[in-house]
């Protein structure tokens, strides 16, 4: 569900303080941006396809009606359903109403963001259907009542002490004094408890990476195989995913492959990448006997040709998140929202509006190390930008800025006054820094100064040096 | 309105079009129709032997194993021999697989059940309907000669591939899914290892849900 983003300064001083999140978090560091620059070292042609796959995407934003008419018409043919939703609660109420007409008790689930936005579990649950997610992560995280805190490694944020605790608590038919110390007794563990989950599940819900036009496919990738368990061996398969998820032709979807795997965990290509069009056909042995796709608009349809389109174009990888200095030392959970990071700072406010998500386009550095690696280079910072500038047109700002910034216009169009003042402040500012040339304390700067120090100016200013002649 | 109708017409809106744009319809037909190329990455494009030897790299760098044999009828002795090898029980189960339903398992003394399999099934076999070289990729066909299941719920998986189905990239496999001419199945599934995991603390474990080992026999 989408809560709690207005909370984001109390966040991120609780999650600087949290030294479990922040050994956590140490993984992300050491893992995902060592991997992502391996895969792009191995492959010459990685910026070529970063750059196809941008044109790839915006090509079919700007026929985004065409291809998700056809893509429809493919999966009747293969002998599914579409259905439409325009939002959170419809696409509740019609995953909910097909549990029903199948008679389901019980749900698996792959991973999937689509139903984190919309809050699925706990509507699901409230109406006593068992829920249970697959994939290791999203397991991890629904024992302990969280939610993901990374779109690709939604357990990034925990421990194995943390996961042998709440195994320990959880699965209390297993023999208490079983060794649960290694990751691989975690791992087996896991295995053995959910394999009896996704043989007794009447539905399967997965997500989708890929919607693909020509031939009616939904795409998923895991390195589990968890996503396809979840959809072979229950009589039903929904699958969830939103709009911009579809591509024209399996050629397109190469692309997007090629480089998404790369991007998010340095891998060539996930273990397992499925293709899948409606139900089991009549001869095969196994596979469910309906097959649904939810298409999620939530404000989607809205953006095409609009300033934030190329928001749309996200693949999902997670690298912005994994390189974002923010969301390296906060974790995903302070941002209060589904998707957290650069993308999630941009999307959320389209998704939930900006008086609720306000904060998040200010958790930024704007560093640009996320656009530097986004697979379609979205241009996140300048997004970031334009949704401050909206926010700051909504909220009449603090008396103190306005007249902050009255005064630096002032001076600003008066060069001589300018310089008249700044000359004696920069004497008195390189002064103090000393020797050391940093400035460890400032009067009014405390918010700046408690965390770190000011570099103090060297020498005399621009102005000045190029009067005496000096030239670059 | 229904939700289909509403956000159609929306994004139409959005996009300053209406539908029936003959040349927005056109353009999107012929990008279906001949659904062009985008680079494909050198790595991929070498001769068969050349692509065979990226295969097995990229796989034994997965963890999965590879191993020739000279025809298909030696396909069992082989998976006994991988079986033993791994202290496995010589059983397995295939689908109603036209390749390996005829082979003569009982002279290699295995135990052979046909179907999906189930929570039991500790050995599944399949046939790949190619490879593709570039990223160590299997491809299958889901179908009743090769039931998904197969796939993914038993301990140990073992792929048949033909040496001259070893393609350089998805692209190559996709058009020789076309040329088949019939439907496609429910699921193509793209197999590029045992099943792993690295959702604890980042630290890679084979056998997360799916098999745990996966063993390709290449037959000549
Ligand atoms: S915005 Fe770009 S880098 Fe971030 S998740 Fe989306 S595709 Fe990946």
């Amino acid at each position: 569900m989408l809560a709690g983003t207005g909370n984001f300064t109390e966040n991120t001083r609780k999650a600087l303080e949290d030294a479990a999140l922040q050994k956590a978090l140490g993984n992300v560091k050491r893992g995902f941006i060592a991997k992502r620059a391996k895969a792009r070292a191995a492959l010459p042609e990685f910026e070529t396809l970063r750059d196809e796959a941008k044109e790839i995407k915006i090509h079919t934003l700007a026929h985004m009606d065409l291809y998700l008419a056809r893509y429809e018409a493919q999966v009747k043919r293969a002998g599914g359903q579409v259905h439409w939703a325009r939002d959170s609660g419809q696409a509740r109420r019609i995953i909910a109403g097909i549990c029903k007409a199948a008679g389901a008790k019980s749900v698996t689930k792959g991973k999937s963001m689509i139903t984190e936005e919309i809050g699925l579990n706990r509507y699901l649950q409230a109406q006593g259907y068992e829920v249970v997610e697959t994939d290791l992560g999203e397991y991890l995280i629904q024992i302990r009542g969280e939610t993901p805190s990374h779109i690709i490694a939604p357990a990034v944020h925990l421990n194995k002490e943390q996961v042998e605790t709440d195994f320990r608590s959880h699965h209390k038919n297993l023999p208490p004094e079983r060794p649960l110390s290694k990751v691989s007794d975690l791992v087996n563990e896991a295995r053995q408890v959910l394999r009896e989950k996704f043989v007794n599940a009447d539905v399967g819900i997965t997500g989708a990476n890929f919607l693909i036009a020509e031939t009616g496919q939904s795409v998923i990738v895991t390195n589990e195989g968890n996503g396809d368990l979840t959809q072979t061996l229950p009589r039903v398969h929904i699958v969830a995913a939103s709009l911009e998820k579809v591509v024209p032709t399996l050629e397109d979807a190469s692309t997007l492959i090629r480089i998404l795997a790369r991007s998010a965990t340095g891998q060539d290509i996930s273990t397992y990448t499925t293709f899948t069009s409606g139900p089991k056909r009549e001869q095969d042995l196994d596979g469910p006997e309906e097959f649904h796709v939810v298409l999620l608009d939530n404000g989607r349809s809205g953006l095409p040709g609009g300033e934030f389109e190329d928001m749309l174009r996200c693949i999902r990888c997670g690298a912005c998140l994994n390189h974002c200095p923010v969301y390296q030392s906060v974790g995903g959970h302070a941002y209060g929202s589904v998707y957290p990071g650069p993308m999630g700072s941009v999307l959320t406010p389209l998704l939930q509006g900006v008086s609720e998500a306000r904060h998040l386009p200010h958790a930024c550095t704007l560093c640009g190390r996320c656009e530097a690696v986004c697979p379609v280079r979205i241009p996140l910072p300048a997004m970031l930008r334009r949704w401050r500038m909206r926010d700051f047109a909504k909220k009449p700002p603090l008396a103190k800025a306005k007249l902050g910034l009255k005064l630096w216009v002032f001076l600003a169009r008066h060069p001589a006054l300018y310089r008249l003042i700044t000359t004696p402040v920069i004497k008195i500012l390189a002064l103090t820094g000393g020797r050391k040339g940093r400035i460890c304390a400032l009067p009014f700067g405390g918010a700046w100064t408690d965390q770190r120090d000011l570099p103090a100016p060297q020498g005399t200013s621009f102005m000045a040096r190029w009067r005496k002649g000096e030239r670059p | 309105m229904s939700a289909r109708e509403a956000i159609l017409g929306r994004i139409k809106q959005s996009l300053n079009v209406s539908g029936d744009d003959a040349g927005r319809k056109h353009t999107v037909k012929s990008r279906l129709e001949t659904h062009p190329r985008h680079t494909i990455p050198e790595r991929g494009q070498l001769d068969l032997e050349g692509r065979i030897g990226l295969l097995a790299e990229i796989l034994e760098g997965q963890s999965a194993s590879i191993a020739p044999v000279a025809k298909i009828a030696d396909v069992p002795e082989e998976i006994l021999r991988y079986l033993r090898g791994h202290g496995l029980a010589p059983a397995l189960r295939i689908g109603e697989n036209p390749v390996l339903r005829p082979l003569d398992w009982e002279r290699a003394k295995l135990e052979v059940a046909a179907g999906a399999a189930d929570t039991h099934t500790l050995t599944g076999c399949s046939t790949a309907f190619c490879a593709i070289a570039e990223s160590g990729t299997l491809m299958l066909l889901s179908g009743p000669q090769n039931p998904a299941t197969l796939n993914y719920l038993p301990d140990n998986h073992i792929v048949v591939l033909k040496r001259e189905d070893v393609l350089a990239s998805y692209e190559e496999g996709w058009d020789k899914m076309r040329a088949r001419g019939a439907d496609i199945p429910r699921n193509v599934n793209y197999i590029s290892g045992p099943s792993r995991t690295a959702d604890i603390e980042q630290t890679i474990f084979l056998g997360a849900h799916g098999p745990r080992r996966l063993h390709v026999v290449m037959v000549k």
